[in-house]
């Protein structure tokens, strides 16, 4: 029954939403089944919500290492809840004057939307920005010409490479834009890589992962494959 | 009293000359005819709505005009607006007359070249055209009046078609909305003739199938595509169930689980599963609950530890079951630990900042990446990179998959993704659909093969050949109506 269930559920959701992408009539089915998704979500986010407390208190409570951030976490997600929710600091609406809670929660000013601008951006911005450090560490891994597949890559991401800057257009400046051999220019040879190599074999793996979305969808839709849910033994 | 006579001769001359006169006229009338007498409108507009589409289009129909083809360039076509775009466009009309005003106002006080002379103004000068602007346009605001019934604001210009050609199908249209049409005949000159217009309004309406099979946008050539391919999936998968053997390729990043399993054993570390981060109505995450199942089960057997931190609540509902159900069935109820699978943040770098941490402080010796992934797929491979991880990745997002093969010792790449799970457990169904994938392959392949060959046989041909331009229709219409 515990496996049954669900199993249905599954099947008919993805059934009204696979009819409803094909007859238009029943298009309004597709988008009540999406919106018990939304429900779903919702309630789960309250269960999330929870479960980082409980997480984050028990390793504050245990003393694990790194507790300390920890502390850090349940601070700020308790200082941005009472906040947001709160509406704290927030001017009321101007059209509702005498509700206090009728401005919007993120109101340019409030400690909610300061908290946002000068907290979790510069943070989120540091994380972004780490980024550059490790494309350059891993390029600089990858590009190792270690054998025949590793060198004809390292090849390539030099064009690319080149071509993408002055120094490709100025390198192959000398051949003539009407000449024969116009496609060498490193900017030209970039843009032929790109659009014939990469444009091929970007299609490739799009092709399987498209049949491998819908060979997925079918097996689950099916319950032929019920790992999701478990083991697939019962 | 004298009498006046006029001789036969003068007479004569008179009616000449009125004679030569009207010629004259007529003639300055055949050269300008076309202003004083425009095109007859055409007639019997029918509407009716557009069968087997999704309720946003009508067909229109209606009879030439008898001027047609001598006095006709094109016919004008237009759609009724809704009552929501007739207060748009009166808005807009109002904003324009407004804006004019302003401009007259402006130029009253600076003349013509204003634009040029508005850089160079005094403070004083500013503030008398600022004056002056606001006035005009409080003024125009007060003078703007607009019919809403008129036919400028009720009728929006839909298309054209040629002389000779009566029909025409209007789309992008509201469902649920009445419509009325009109049609007016535009002569050599650039006259229009009067209006004709359907009567009654008509409500473009829902049909049941989208069946529309040209490029108009229908689904009839991606329905048919989805019933061979699952019809072969489905094939398939009960062929396997019949006790045929399926032979699938080795596929290296699936064979090193157990590796990366037992290694985690061995160093008494953690393993790490990160299952992306997107929701559970995302089929990658789905996958990826669905190699997870084996991960855990393999974990459970080997008694190693399996955390997985996630970035939607939803995602963590789903592991704990999915984990928990692993550890039944490998026998090992107890050692679940639900502690272990945990919800972090919905922030994607909020998400990257705890795991690259928890990495760092705790060393995991196995690191999982199944799911959808975006810009922290580096930051996660990198850093497990650097803690010696053994790093398996799998994920359907192209544009990630070239920093996990940079940074992770194996990658899924697309569909080894997808049949992770069947592979893992060995099932004969589930190897069955791998073989009904390999059925949509070669429905790819024969296709392109065709598409290929057309357009290669077009190009040979000539373009402007009649065969030519034959092969490329359909070369295109396979390329632009077929495939997509």
């Amino acid at each position: 029954m515990k496996r049954t269930i669900p199993l249905i559920i599954t099947f008919l959701g993805g059934m009204v939403l696979i009819i409803a992408y094909f007859i238009p009539y029943t298009q309004d089915w597709g988008e009540k089944a999406a919106v018990f998704f939304d429900v779903l979500a919702a309630i789960a986010f309250v269960l999330g919500g929870g479960n980082l407390l409980k997480t984050h208190l028990k390793k504050v409570s245990d003393r694990v290492a790194g507790w300390g951030y920890s502390v850090i976490c349940v601070v700020a997600f308790l200082v941005t809840l009472t906040v947001g929710l709160g509406k704290i600091g927030v001017n009321p609406n101007a059209q509702f004057p005498n509700y206090a809670w009728s401005g919007i929660y993120d109101q340019v000013g409030s400690p909610f939307w300061w908290l946002y601008e000068y907290g979790f951006k510069p943070l989120t911005a540091t994380m972004f920005a780490m980024l550059a450090f490790y494309v350059a560490s891993a390029a600089f891994r990858a590009f190792r010409a270690k054998n025949f597949e590793a060198i004809l890559l390292l090849g390539t991401a030099f064009i690319i490479l080149l071509g993408r800057t002055f120094a490709g257009v100025y390198l192959t400046g000398f051949i003539a834009d009407d000449s024969a051999f116009s496609g060498l220019k490193l900017e030209n040879f970039t843009v032929y890589i790109m659009q014939v190599f990469n444009t091929a074999g970007n299609r490739a793996i799009m092709i399987g992962i498209a049949l491998g979305v819908a060979s997925t969808s079918l097996k689950v839709l099916l319950g032929v494959d019920r790992s999701y849910l478990g083991s697939g033994d019962e | 009293m004298k009498h006046s006579r006029v001789s036969p001769l003068r007479l004569l001359l008179l009616l000449a000359l009125v004679s030569s006169l009207a010629s004259a006229t007529h003639g300055q009338e055949a050269d300008d005819g076309a202003v004083s007498s425009p095109p007859r409108p055409p007639s019997n507009l029918q509407a009716v709505d557009h069968p087997m589409d999704k309720g946003e289009k009508i067909n229109l129909t209606w009879d030439l005009s008898p001027d047609d083809p001598d006095n006709v360039t094109t016919y004008l076509v237009y759609r009724s607006r809704t009552d929501k775009e007739i207060e748009k466009k009166i808005d807009e009309d109002r904003e324009k007359f407004i804006d004019a005003a302003k401009t007259d106002a402006t130029e009253e006080l600076l003349g013509e070249e204003w634009k040029g002379r508005m850089a160079d103004l005094t403070q004083e000068e500013l503030n008398r055209v600022r004056q002056a602007r606001s006035t005009a346009a409080q003024q125009a605001e007060q003078d703007f009046v607009s019919d809403s019934a008129s036919e400028d604001n009720v009728y929006k210009f839909f298309g054209t078609t040629i002389p000779g050609e009566n029909e025409i199908v209007i789309d992008k249209l509201e469902r649920e909305k009445s419509y009325t049409f009109m049609v007016k005949a535009v002569g050599t000159d650039l006259s229009r003739s009067a209006g004709e217009v359907t009567g009654a309004g008509l409500t473009p309406a829902l049909q049941w199938f989208d069946g529309e099979w040209d490029a108009s946008g229908g689904r009839f050539w991606l329905s048919i595509i989805v019933i061979v391919f699952c019809g072969s999936v489905v094939f398939w998968i009960l062929r396997a169930r019949s006790g045929k053997p399926i032979r699938v390729r080795k596929i290296a990043g699936l064979e090193a689980v157990d590796e990366a399993v037992g290694r985690a054993t061995e160093m008494g570390r953690p393993i790490l599963f990160v299952p992306g981060i997107q929701d559970m109505n995302d089929i990658q995450t789905i996958a990826a609950m669905m190699v997870l199942s084996h991960i855990s089960k393999t974990a459970a057997e080997y008694d190693a530890k399996v955390e997985v931190p996630t970035a939607r609540s939803l995602v963590m509902t789903v592991a704990r079951e999915t984990v928990q159900s692993s550890y039944l069935t490998a026998g090992k109820p107890d050692a679940y630990n639900q502690d272990l699978i945990y919800y972090v943040t919905d922030e994607q770098f909020g998400y990257v900042a705890y795991l690259s941490g928890m990495m760092v402080r705790e060393k995991p010796a196995a690191c999982f990446y199944m799911g959808a992934f975006y810009a922290e797929s580096l930051i996660l491979a990198e850093t497990g990179n650097h803690v010696g991880a053994i790093q398996i990745a799998g994920t359907a997002m192209p544009a990630q998959l070239p920093f996990f093969v940079a940074a992770c010792d194996y990658t899924l790449i697309g569909e080894e993704f997808f049949a992770a799970s069947a592979y893992l457990s060995g099932s004969p169904e589930e190897l069955g659909s791998l073989k009904g994938q390999d059925v949509g392959k070669i429905i790819v392949v024969v296709l392109m093969f065709i598409g290929i060959t057309l357009f290669t046989l077009a190009a040979l041909a000539g373009s402007d050949s009649e065969l030519g331009g034959k092969l490329s229709e359909m070369g295109n219409f396979l390329k632009n109506v077929i495939l997509t």
